[in-house]
This record gives C-alpha cells, sequence and structure tokens, in this order.
C-alpha cells in the first residue's frame, strides 16, 4: 500500500468511507503486517513519551550543559504577563520543555525530528488541556501527522542539512495544525488547507543552530511553531483556502531547500551560527567543555 | 513495490536527546559492536571521526556509543550515566578523534572492542541522520548494512561450497534469506545475511561448528524500547 500524495490519501479516505487516522492505520497494518492492537500499542508508546517529556522539562530543573538553556519553560509558563491569555502561553512553555529536555539528553519522540520535537507534544497535551480531548483520540490524531509527516519525508525531507528548519519545524508545525483541525472536527479538505498554510509560513527558513548544538534557536523555533500550528489550523476550520494545494507547498519546500545554500543548512557556517554573538558563544561554550574534560 | 515508510520512522524515533544522528545513530552503533562481540566487553577504543570528532561533546555521542557498548538501546536513559556505569561494571575506553577523513561519512565511529572472555572485535559504522545507521567495515572486511534486520555476519576461509552450507544452515530452519552480500580477501570470505526471521542458537551452533568458519555473530534489529542486551 501506498501513499505518495496527500490527494492520493483524501482520495482513499473518499473511496473507503474512513478518516486519515483509520486510512493511516490500514497502511501500517498493510505494510508491515500489524495488527490493529500493536498499530495502537506503538502509538502509546509515542504519546506516553511526549507527555513525560513535557512534564519533565514543565518540573524538573533543566539547564543545558552548554548554559545556554536554563529553565526557559517554567519561566515562560510562570510569566505574569499573557500576550494572548495563558493558553498561548503554555503551549509555548511545553514546546521549549520538550526542547530543554531533549538538550539535555533526555527521552523524547523525534517526531519527526529530535531538533522538532517539541510542536507535537505541546499541540497535542495543549489540546488536553483546552479541549479535553481524550489520549484515545490524541492517538487518532498522531496518526494524522503520520499522514502529513509521510507525504512531506517523500517529497521533500525532515533533515535541516537538505531543507533547512523548514524541514524540521516547519514539518513539525503543517502536521501539528493538521492534528488540530482533525480534533475540532474538520474535514479531510480543511486538514490539507492547514498544513498549506503552516509550511508557506516556513517557506525557506534555515537551520543555523549556534555551536551546532540543538538549542539556539531550535528551542524557541519550536515554540513559535506551536504558534504556526494553531493558527493555520483556525484559518483552515474557519474556512479560508490555501490557493496553492497543499501537495504543491510541499513541493516547493523541496524546490527551496535544493535552492538555499549548504552555509543555511546544518552547517554552523551561517546565518545565527555565523553572527559575533553566536561565534562568541560557540567558543566560551567548547572552551568550557575542554575545561570540565581537563 | 519498495519498502514503504513506517507511520513509526515519522513519529520516532523515541531517544534520548540531543541529536538523532550524533546520539541515537551513535549508541546504536556501539550497541551492535556490543552484539558482535557477544561477551561482556572489558576495554573498548573508539575513534571517531569527522563530524563526530568535532561535536561529540555537545551531542552527548562519547556517551552514547559507550552506553551502547554497555547494551543500552536509543531510548534507553542510563546513557546519560554511561561513563558511570561503564567504570563500575568493569568496562575500560579510550576515545581517539580524527577531525578530517575524505575515506569516512561525516558521522563515522570505529569501535574496538575485547571482551572478558578474550574475544576480539573492530567495526567501522555511520550514522546517516534520524538515528539510521549503516555499519561499513567488521573485522577489516568492507560490508554494508543496517542492521534493520536479522543479521548474521560470517567470516570463513573462502573454500567451495561455504556460501551453499551457510545458507543451507539457515533454510534448514525455516528462514528467508532476504539479502546476502559476499566479500573476499586473501583466503577469506565475509558474508553479510540479512534473515526474516530470527537466527536461532541452534542455527549459530551449526554454522560456528562448521571447521572453516572463523567467525559468526548475529545482530538483532533494533526497534525502539529493545533496550537492554539480552546475555
Amino acid at each position: 500500500m501506498e501513499f505518495n500524495y496527500l490527494s492520493e490519501i483524501v482520495e482513499y479516505c473518499r473511496r473507503e468511507g474512513k478518516d486519515m487516522a483509520q486510512a493511516m492505520v490500514d497502511y501500517e497494518m498493510k505494510n508491515k503486517g500489524l495488527t490493529r492492537e500493536q498499530v495502537y500499542e506503538g502509538l502509546k508508546r509515542v504519546l506516553l513519551v511526549m507527555e513525560e517529556s513535557v512534564e519533565q522539562g514543565m518540573t524538573q530543573q533543566v539547564i543545558t550543559p552548554s548554559g545556554m538553556l536554563n529553565n526557559w519553560a517554567k519561566t515562560v509558563a510562570q510569566a505574569s504577563v499573557n500576550t494572548l491569555g495563558p493558553s498561548l502561553k503554555m503551549a509555548a512553555a511545553r514546546a521549549i520543555a520538550v526542547g530543554e529536555v531533549n538538550a539535555c539528553m533526555g527521552k523524547i519522540a523525534a517526531a519527526p525530528t529530535a531538533g522538532s520535537a517539541g510542536i507535537l507534544p505541546a499541540v497535542l497535551v495543549t489540546m488536553m488541556e483546552e479541549h479535553g480531548t481524550t489520549r484515545e483520540r490524541l492517538l487518532d490524531a498522531l496518526l494524522v501527522t503520520s499522514a502529513v509527516g509521510l507525504i512531506f519525508a517523500k517529497n521533500s525531507s525532515f533533515a535541516g542539512s537538505e531543507a533547512g528548519c523548514m524541514g524540521e519545524t516547519g514539518s513539525a508545525a503543517a502536521m501539528g495544525a493538521a492534528a488540530i483541525v482533525y480534533l475540532l472536527g474538520g474535514t479531510e479538505e480543511q486538514i490539507l488547507e492547514a498544513v498549506g498554510f503552516a509550511l508557506k509560513a516556513s517557506m525557506g527558513l534555515v537551520c543555523d543552530p549556534v555551536g551546532g548544538l540543538v538549542e539556539e534557536p531550535c528551542t524557541t523555533r519550536n515554540a513559535v511553531g506551536v504558534a504556526n500550528a494553531f493558527v493555520s489550523a483556525q484559518l483552515a476550520l474557519a474556512g479560508i483556502k490555501s490557493l496553492i494545494p497543499a501537495d504543491e507547498v510541499i513541493a516547493a519546500t523541496k524546490e527551496v531547500g535544493d535552492l538555499m545554500s549548504p552555509r543555511l543548512k546544518e552547517s554552523g557556517q551561517g546565518g545565527l551560527a555565523n553572527t559575533k554573538t553566536g561565534r562568541e558563544i560557540q567558543k566560551r561554550v567548547f572552551a568550557t567543555v575542554r575545561a570540565q574534560k581537563g | 513495490m519498495s519498502e514503504q515508510p513506517s507511520i513509526f520512522d515519522i513519529l520516532g524515533p523515541i531517544m534520548i536527546g540531543p541529536s538523532s544522528s550524533h546520539t541515537a545513530g551513535a549508541s546504536r552503533i556501539g550497541y551492535i559492536a556490543r552484539q558482535l562481540l557477544n561477551e561482556k566487553p572489558v576495554r573498548a577504543v573508539i575513534t571517531l571521526y569527522n563530524s563526530f570528532a568535532k561535536t561529540h561533546k555537545g551531542h552527548g555521542t562519547d556517551r552514547a556509543i559507550v552506553g551502547g557498548i554497555l547494551g543500552f538501546g536509543p531510548d534507553d536513559p542510563r546513557i546519560r550515566q554511561s561513563f558511570e556505569i561503564g567504570k563500575e561494571e568493569g568496562l575500560e575506553w579510550e576515545f581517539k578523534f580524527v577531525g578530517d577523513s575524505a575515506r569516512f561519512h561525516s558521522n563515522t565511529a570505529k569501535i574496538r572492542l575485547e571482551g572478558a572472555g578474550g574475544g576480539k572485535v573492530e567495526i567501522t559504522g555511520a550514522s546517516l541522520g534520524g538515528g539510521r545507521i549503516k555499519i561499513q567495515e567488521i573485522e577489516g572486511f568492507r560490508v554494508d548494512f543496517t542492521a534493520s534486520m536479522h543479521t548474521l555476519v560470517v567470516i570463513a576461509d573462502d573454500i567451495p561450497g561455504s556460501i551453499r552450507n551457510i545458507s543451507g544452515a539457515i533454510a534448514d530452519r525455516g528462514s528467508n534469506i532476504a539479502n546476502m552480500y559476499v566479500s573476499r580477501s586473501e583466503k577469506l570470505a565475509n558474508m553479510v545475511i540479512e534473515v526474516d526471521q530470527p537466527i536461532d542458537k541452534e542455527t549459530l551452533k551449526k554454522i560456528e561448528s562448521f571447521p572453516w568458519v572463523k567467525f559468526a555473530r548475529r545482530v538483532e534489529p533494533m526497534v525502539d524500547g529493545s533496550s537492554r542486551y539480552e546475555k
């Protein structure tokens, strides 16, 4: 069983009278010889790790070895100012929490990548908190995210070295947006619109981590990626259409990724990594590491 | 039809951070070295090449590889304390660094292990991203496998009938050979055989019992959650 485009998955749903989550259950069962129960067991493991990583970052002491991140998730969560109510603030904090746990060698689900691992947990936990979504429903939402991720992986790339951060937090935001639309009762078409919006907002985003570490700017980009997911889902659920269809937007991310200079794709040679301050941080971090070793 | 990706390739791997290539993939290479040694390791010499050599500290590559050698899977939180646990378990290790080597993939590790029973093995593996790896050398032989299937590695005298006898031993147990690679050097042949089902102890014993077999080891595919090496 093979899906190469989101439109093919939508077509399958229509033909079989199934939703996108069940289409992906069929896909996994047929291709991997698994039972429905085995597929859901796997999803439960992923969701559990996602929830635990949010919880850890929100409650435990997290200072990364480089010192770049220092309990930011808790700092954001405890802020007295809310730009748009506490929901957005908490959603952003949850994404940062996972980023901090990851940078501190904690356990995460690299969905779709380690560098973008904060977005889906933040989206799903926020849906649970804000909409009372059950864990059973979140498992189906994960299946919907896997549909988007599968098509993105086939036609573009998750690798920062190939598609920049567009391929990491961009694809994660698109997956998150799809999950939100699905959970709030949107149609398959609306899921695709949300994917289009989220990817268009991430088009051309470079991968330029300071010192080559998955910390700055990865962690805050995850937080902003969550906002992208919620806004993109909001637009799609309101009935606005992405004028460029999602499959074509994905194709465009591939073209843009190929056109981007290698210096801007996880090389440490361009963008923020190559700023005066970025270079200074790199020097300091690696000096500290050497001192610890000696 | 080519093999389709699993949804769990997209929604994973479940792993210890921070990097799927520099942490999760690194631990897998260590874990495979441990499986090929097939006994308790007491000494390890680990050479890191290129990007692994330059950025190992920030990504915990060193701790991940030692953790893999101790039998910790990429999702095992003990990777974080692998140096402390390794010392307790009597493992000695040494790291070497080669910053620039055009011969190797950017994320490459060479691992030489010695076991408590005197066994030795040396492998070279590359981390390809997303936690995926490939093993490129075993005992000086060029190989190319990803350890995503049940894999048997055999080094034997290069005599007529060796391939037939080994594949026969596998087929006798009802297992299907999916892929087989053979390389030769001097008077030895190296075979890497990927099989659909687990390779059981009896099959391995039978292959080891051939007088012309020098080395026969199995590597089990690694999936999320398969953390501890079974003794």
